[in-house]
């Protein structure tokens, strides 16, 4: 039983007159993707670097890592907790293996080496999270996956030998290949926004190629999907490889924007943060992930102010979040995309899709 | 899902128990061999004094004993805390992930209450009925309106758990709070168990803090309560009839939304009351909420979900591990509770109680 259903299309809601052309007509119908794209590429040219790394790119990598986690809840109906374990795996190891702070625990491998190294444990680890919790369904995968994220967070915050305990590590830049210095503001920008667009570009080809399909006729019913020859679990834990291949990126990539890691970056808030991204983005399209993740970049930079400024106690920044995650549940459980779809519906009578 | 029904029998003993027990042996003779085997092994650890070479080998006793106590009674409380998660699952398929907070609430309302009353017995009462209230206004306000729907109820009680820490840091603050332990129950108490022999030949029992063997008696009682009330009550049985087929037993008259109001009340009033004894036990404080979330969850992932003798089982072995992880392998000692997890689902995807 998932909160939405993803329709596996890529473009949300454009209707309208359609024109002739093929080309014309893919451009038309994916404007509003293409438009943003095009402003994302072009705005190192007008914003700062503040705006650049901590809101766009924080945005870009949140939204990578909820992306997975919306793959494997909107195409696969598994909620899975894990994610941001996940990409802290991922996190963790590049730590080990490359560079860091601590020459006594990092390897000072060439990034060649570590980062690969890194991600093959990262996914290694989410599939193996997946194959424990795929062979049981609905709220268990939930139960199981938030077990395991507690679980690594509690190994973190214990463990000194490899993980360095409370303290973590810093000093963990991108690498230098090419002649360019990937961890300039710019460059790491581009670096983000690359294996971002990826991602959301691999998550819509997959939602469409046969395996996705196949997934989504998983989620929707498991049973007859296994009558007719397709092995059920073997499906579902593929879809935790790809998501973990995705929020391992994106580990990676949040280590060297924050230049540095320590239990909390996967701790249970943020396993919980990003639950929260992904439902308030809504589950039902890929898009979903990022807009979840600008509107929680966004509060999370400027609500402490905003708060103080008409009042409150900047401090209740959880409750906010917690209110408004409770709300978009209740009361709009497809999120922001279900609201826009249902927005699109009524003012264009119901010349568009369907919405549900 | 049943809570109790099949094992119940063999749990308690009773006529046909002790012939199913002595079927059981004559099928797998070889298992029960090993069983007694280990059962003798175990207790010969406990009750004899350990010949020198196997102190320098597994350390000294009074680290295991202790280990082995504590892991108990800690058992005892996560049973407290899980008997009522699972039970409110087994009835209304509500994973409740507030239950930590719950707990944490029902901890310093009853530290309050000892505060202002300087009564530690009372403080329970204060600390059931506070969190049974809650409960009721959660089951009311907010379950009932998106009844059958698993995934967004659980959904919800993510967004409330959020919340309520908020809250709860906002009223507490950071502080550690201990509830303090009335005289009567102070000190330490001997028991028969020999830790070590003095070189006179003198030998030294063990002394263990008597409020934590009264408490751990204490969540016995409720255990065997709780399933005298399941199986031996009317309203024991309409429960189990709600767990097997909730849509039958209202077609058949019988007021099934009061009875989810009465059990969602119970087990938020239980987990107050385990905040208590957590309090007495250890100690209350920020983050605890998810501590014993995740311990209720790896209970009853361990155990088999709706299932109280699956909770009992699961929280004297979640227990135990975590106690004697703490002194053999400190590095990793949540590593061996989570092995034990895996090791479960992988072989009992259910748990070890449950069913299917």
């Amino acid at each position: 039983m998932t909160v939405t259903q993803a329709t596996g299309s890529g473009s949300i809601g454009v209707g309208g007159p359609q024109p002739d052309s093929v080309v014309t007509r893919w451009v038309y119908a994916h404007s509003p993707i293409l438009l943003l794209g095009l402003l994302l590429v072009l705005l190192p040219a007008i914003a700062s670097d503040f705006v650049l790394n901590q809101i766009v790119g924080w945005t870009l990598i949140l939204g990578m890592i909820a992306l997975s986690l919306m793959f494997l809840a909107g195409y696969g109906g598994m909620v899975s907790l894990a994610q941001m374990t996940v990409a802290g795996v991922a996190g963790y190891m590049i730590t080990v293996l490359g560079a860091s702070s601590l020459p006594s625990i990092s390897l000072f491998w060439p990034w060649w080496a570590a980062a690969p190294l890194a991600i093959i444990i990262a996914v290694a680890f989410g599939t193996l999270a997946g194959a424990l919790s795929a062979r049981t369904e609905g709220i268990y995968t939930i139960m199981i996956t938030l077990a395991i994220a507690v679980a690594f967070f509690n190994l973190t915050l214990q463990n000194w030998s490899i993980f360095n305990g409370f303290n973590g590590f810093t000093a963990i830049p991108a690498p230098i290949v090419f002649g360019i210095n990937w961890r300039a503001p710019v460059p790491l920008y581009y670096l983000i926004l690359f294996f971002s667009a990826l991602s959301y570009a691999g998550v819509v080809y997959i939602s469409r190629a046969p395996f996705g399909i196949a997934l989504q006729g998983v989620r929707d019913n498991p049973r007859r999907m296994e009558a007719i020859g397709y092995n059920v679990t073997a499906h579902r834990i593929a879809a935790y490889t790809f998501a973990s291949l995705i929020a391992a990126v994106g580990g990676i990539l949040l280590v060297w924007l924050n230049n540095q890691i320590s239990p909390g970056t996967a701790g249970i808030e943020a396993t919980i943060d990003l639950l929260v991204i992904a439902v308030v983005g809504g589950l039902g399209h890929p898009i979903g992930a990022f807009i979840g993740a600008i509107i929680f970049v966004v509060l999370r930079t400027f609500a402490l102010d905003a708060l103080v400024a008409v009042g409150f106690d900047g401090r209740r920044f959880q409750t906010i979040i917690g209110l408004g995650f409770l709300a978009v549940v209740l009361f709009s459980p497809d999120g922001v995309i279900g609201l826009w779809q249902r927005w699109l519906a009524r003012t264009r009578g119901l010349s568009g899709r369907k919405v549900r | 899902m049943a809570i109790v029904n099949g094992n119940s029998n063999q749990m308690l003993g009773g006529g046909r128990g002790a012939d199913a027990l002595a079927r059981s042996i004559g099928h797998h003779p070889v298992a029960a061999l090993m069983i007694a085997a280990a059962v003798i092994g175990v207790l010969w650890l406990i009750l004899a004094a350990w010949p020198a070479g196997f102190e320098d080998v597994f350390g000294r006793k009074r680290l295991f004993i202790n280990a082995l106590f504590n892991g108990v009674t800690l058992g005892g409380l996560y049973f407290l805390v899980a008997s009522g998660f699972t039970l409110i699952f087994g009835l209304m398929r509500n994973v409740n992930l507030a239950h930590g907070s719950l707990y944490l609430f029902g901890g310093y309302m009853g530290y309050e209450a000892v505060e202002w009353t300087g009564s530690w017995l009372l403080s329970y009462i204060v600390a059931f009925v506070c969190c049974a209230i809650i409960g009721a206004a959660m089951q009311v306000l907010i379950f009932r309106r998106i009844e059958g729907q698993d995934l967004r109820q659980t959904l919800v009680t993510l967004g409330l758990s959020i919340v309520f820490s908020d809250l709860m840091v906002w009223v507490w603050g950071g502080n550690t709070f201990q509830i303090t332990t009335p005289d009567y129950l102070m000190g330490p108490i001997p028991t028969p168990i020999v830790v070590a022999v003095k070189s006179s030949g003198e030998a030294i029992f063990l002394q263990y803090p008597r409020v934590r063997l009264v408490i751990f008696a204490a969540a016995i009682l409720i255990g065997i309560g709780m399933w005298l009330a399941l199986n031996r009550t009317r309203i024991g049985v309409m429960i189990r009839a709600g767990v097997d087929d909730r849509d039958m037993l209202s077609v058949l008259g019988y007021r099934v939304q009061l009875l989810f109001l009465l059990v969602f009340a119970f087990g938020a009033g239980l987990a107050g009351m385990a905040g208590v004894v957590g309090g007495t036990f250890q100690s209350i404080s920020l983050g605890e909420d998810s501590h014993f979330l995740l311990a209720s969850l790896q209970v009853v992932i361990v155990g088999g979900l709706g299932s109280i003798p699956g909770a009992a089982l699961g929280a004297l072995i979640i227990g135990l591990s975590e106690q004697i992880g703490l002194v053999y392998f400190q590095n990793y000692a949540t590593v061996l509770t989570f092995l034990i997890m895996v090791i479960v689902l992988a072989l009992r995807p259910q748990g070890l109680l449950g069913r299917r």
